[in-house]
């Protein structure tokens, strides 16, 4: 799609998400600030596994590292939550880092099954360590006032915070794989051999992109305790991370806009399983899952980036050669 | 010693269903790289409707026997009608379609049969069976009989009979066996039908002891993921070795290590993944994938 | 003699790139044809696209019967016996499997066994190895095995994707001399695509040579083997 196009749609839909606060009761700022920080772990998770293949069904931990660095520093030694926030997202990146060097030797599957079982093990490692995590019971956090005496409610607050934050980090991401980074962060996914032979350290990248992706989901975390003001380890269990997944191929894999939608996707949709069927909500949240594979296997923004692709090809194919010819 | 000999016995019991789970994903992902979440609930689900037919009336080894009817037919179903059309997609497109199916069947066991635990009879005595000075569970022997003559029928359906043999080519090869005249798609389906015929045997002989409710399978899934990491995901019989593996290791270190009480036991099943990753991630029969370059 | 395979306009393109245009050709029942050209001429995709293997517009005729647009596996249903580029044999099952399966689409099993025999007599390596993985088998021999399963199927027509690539020439021989006899006595017709140009054109009867996706010139091999032209480019003298 062309630049032009791309930065006019994205001040568009950032012009909208200014003036929605205007319109929106404060349940539903909550509910788009949530969206915002899914956006934030969308990306981080679409980094690692959408440009660089490297699959990761453990985010979720991740997450929940940001979240409880922030509960942790709030509630032990009351630092102020401004500060937590790139604490949780540094000790993300080095924690995903090192994460990153014995999971260079795991490939697809297994990767996959081992940052499975460390999501498993995320929940019951958080109770094993009651004193600093609270156990099950969880850390209770307040929520914070606007700063500066703003005249803007709490919620209001944190939806023009997290909002901030996602556009910075998108920019951020969009810049660090548009360019050399970039190419030879997708040079690996897509032959890693053929990277490695051209001279990509593949080594330190892979490793790298675990921290970068690792760090982007640790600051949604961080801020995911702030907005919610609460941190519990049930709310990090495995299914949080099969969310991110899913987030990442409903948006589109190896997209940036993609985060969005993807969030947009897992938050909204389970509530509007449950306005469809009180009974067996997760049934009809299955069966949107399912019927958007269907129509879009490559995400929301795979599919729209085929579709132009293939009109901008058919414009530009030549006549039909003649029928005919000598046998 | 006498204790060591009932704690493996029971523990190979419990390892065959955890190897049976694992022979159905192991089977599934060897013919298309896709690793089937929704294989535990398939099972969960078909154990109810065995329920619903002893409810009925029906006796036992009647309603096994037509339950494994309905799981081959469902499995292969859900194959031609759920995964078909995505069968060219990206494997992460598959994996979600799975993940749904997961949810939708789980939802709907919830909400047919409630979420109150049921009781799932044995066909075995609950009188414990002598040899010697040992006293073993019947359904402890049982299970691990009906497990071991499964995996028997299978292997000889595979290494015996053409239409195993076309599974088999089909599963490592899909461009030859097309150029065979083998209707490659069809295998899937076939393939798919078996993997839920014997998660449904694996669910119908763990029922008993963990009582049914939608989530039955859960925590067994974990276990079969670790029997088919330590077996090698691209080894069927591996995966039931490892299986066998797991519930010895499983029930062994619930009964002589003191602190490891039921939770921490899940724990030893996700270590025990890690640490099979972190040394041979092939699994002790696995091949390593070798990169053509 | 009337044409088995008929072929008409045939497209195909990978992608965005076309590689097969407006080609055309036949292959004579009971007769070997041959199909030359240098690397990138189309020569494979031809192949594949006989098999449904690739999407194609134009029209395929088999024995009568329009083939375009089915199933790989019903084509072969039909009688089309395929050795590829790649050999595609069963690495991890026998040499004896691998046979077997060459005769699964077959509805008239019967003489399976008479046809394993007669196989294993064309190439009596294999009868050697006949329990033994196809994988281990050194390239020749992996060569015979997958002439020899698309042999099993008993096929019309025998499609042969440049059979003498990476082999030493005493085996290359070996197996031209094998697909001669398998045409005069079996009344199998052969449809082959070959770099190596005089081999091709001392076994076949008629000749095509494609060049970026279409035929340049056609014509007895007999006659394309004088040919000065053919001469100097493929036959290097």
């Amino acid at each position: 799609m062309p630049r032009t196009w791309t930065w006019g749609l994205a001040a568009i839909a950032l012009v909208i998400a200014l003036v929605l606060p205007l319109s929106l009761s404060n349940f539903h700022l909550f509910q788009f600030s949530q969206v915002y920080i899914y956006a934030i772990a969308l990306l981080g998770l679409n980094i690692l596994t959408g440009y660089n293949g490297q699959i990761s069904l453990g985010h979720g931990a991740f997450y929940a590292i940001g979240a409880y660095t922030t509960a942790i520093m709030i509630d032990q030694w009351s630092v102020p939550y401004g500060w937590t926030i790139p604490v949780a997202g540094v000790l993300c990146l080095v924690v995903g880092f090192l994460f990153g060097i014995p999971a260079l030797r795991l490939e697809g599957l297994y990767l996959a099954l081992a940052t499975f079982a460390l999501a498993l093990a995320v929940p019951q490692i958080l109770k094993y360590f009651e004193h600093w995590t609270g156990g099950s019971q969880g850390i209770v956090l307040g929520k914070p006032n606007p700063p500066w005496g703003l005249p803007i409610n709490p919620d209001q607050w944190l939806y023009f915070l997290t909002l901030g934050i996602l556009v910075v980090l998108l920019v951020l991401a969009a810049n660090l794989l548009r360019g050399r980074t970039g190419r030879a962060v997708v040079a690996i996914r897509d032959n890693a051999i053929a990277a490695q032979s051209m001279g990509v350290n593949t080594a330190l990248y892979k490793s790298l992109t675990f921290g970068v992706s690792a760090a982007y989901t640790g600051v949604a975390g961080a801020l995911s305790a702030v907005t919610v003001a609460y941190v519990a380890p049930d709310s990090f269990d495995v299914f949080l991370s099969i969310t991110f997944l899913v987030g990442i191929v409903i948006g589109g894999l190896a997209s940036i806009s993609g985060a969005i939608f993807g969030a947009l996707f897992i938050q909204f949709v389970p509530n509007l399983a449950q306005d469809i069927s009180k009974a067996a909500p997760w049934a009809i949240y299955g069966v949107f899952l399912i019927v958007f594979m269907y129509a879009m296997p490559r995400g929301i923004v795979g599919t729209v980036r085929l579709a132009l692709a293939r009109r901008l090809r058919r414009r530009a194919e030549p006549a039909a050669a003649p029928a005919g010819s000598p046998r | 010693m006498d204790t060591l000999i009932q704690q493996v016995v029971s523990g190979l019991a419990t390892g065959g269903i955890y190897g049976s789970l694992a022979l159905a994903l192991v089977m599934i992902y060897q013919a298309t790289e896709v690793v089937n979440y929704a294989q535990g609930q398939m099972a969960v689900f078909s154990t109810y409707l065995a329920w619903s037919m002893l409810n009925a009336g029906l006796p036992y080894w009647v309603a096994f026997a037509a339950t494994l009817a309905i799981a081959f037919v469902g499995g292969l179903l859900l194959e031609r009608i759920l995964i078909r059309p995505v069968e060219n997609a990206p494997v992460l497109t598959i994996v979600i379609v799975c993940i749904g199916l997961l949810v939708i069947l789980n939802s709907v066991s919830g909400w047919i049969y409630s979420y109150i635990q049921k009781p799932f009879p044995s066909p075995f005595s609950s009188r414990p069976i002598q040899v010697g000075n040992i006293y073993f569970g019947a359904h402890d022997l049982g299970a691990l009989g009906v497990t071991l003559v499964l995996l028997a029928a299978l292997y000889a359906f595979f290494r015996f009979t053409t239409l195993g043999l076309a599974m088999r080519a089909a599963a490592q090869n899909p461009v030859s066996s097309r150029l065979c005249g083998i209707r490659v798609g069809w295998m899937l389906a076939v393939g798919w039908g078996l993997a839920a015929m014997v998660g449904a045997v694996g669910g119908m002989m763990v029922a008993p002891v963990v009582f049914l409710d939608p989530n039955m399978m859960s925590g067994i899934l974990i276990y079969a993921f670790a029997s088919a990491t330590l077996g090698g995901f691209t080894s069927p019989g591996g995966a039931v070795l490892g299986g066998l593996i797991v519930g010895v290791i499983e029930n062994l270190v619930g009964t002589y290590v003191s602190f490891i009480g039921t939770e921490l036991k899940l724990t030893v099943a996700l270590a025990l993944i890690l640490i099979v990753l972190l040394v041979r991630p092939s699994g002790l029969f696995g091949r390593a994938t070798v990169h053509r370059v | 003699m009337a044409a088995l395979l008929d072929v008409r306009n045939l497209e195909a393109r990978y992608g965005d790139t076309r590689v097969l245009r407006g080609l055309s050709f036949e292959v004579a029942e009971g007769g070997i044809t041959t199909i030359l050209g240098a690397n990138g001429a189309g020569k494979t995709t031809t192949l594949r696209a006989v098999c449904g293997m690739v999407k194609t517009a134009g029209e395929i005729t088999l024995g009568g019967t329009r083939i375009e647009g089915r199933a790989t596996e019903d084509i072969v249903r039909l009688g089309v016996g395929h050795v590829p580029e790649v050999r595609g044999t069963f690495v991890q099952l026998s040499v004896a499997e691998n046979l077997r399966l060459g005769a699964y689409a077959r509805r008239d099993l019967r003489h399976l066994s008479a046809d394993m025999d007669r196989v294993y007599g064309y190439f009596p390596v294999l009868a050697e190895r006949r329990q033994q993985v196809a994988g281990t088998l050194s390239g020749g021999e992996q060569q015979m095995l997958a002439v020899a399963r698309a042999l099993m199927l008993r096929p019309r027509l025998l499609l042969l994707d440049e059979p003498s690539l990476g082999l030493a020439p005493l085996v290359v021989r070996e197996i031209f001399r094998i697909i001669r006899t398998i045409n005069r006595e079996e009344r199998v017709s052969v449809l082959l695509v070959e770099q190596n140009a005089s081999l091709a054109l001392r076994l076949a009867d008629h000749a095509y040579l494609m060049e970026t996706g279409t035929v340049v010139m056609s014509g007895p091999a007999d006659e394309l083997r004088q040919n000065d032209g053919i001469r100097r480019a493929y036959l290097g003298y």
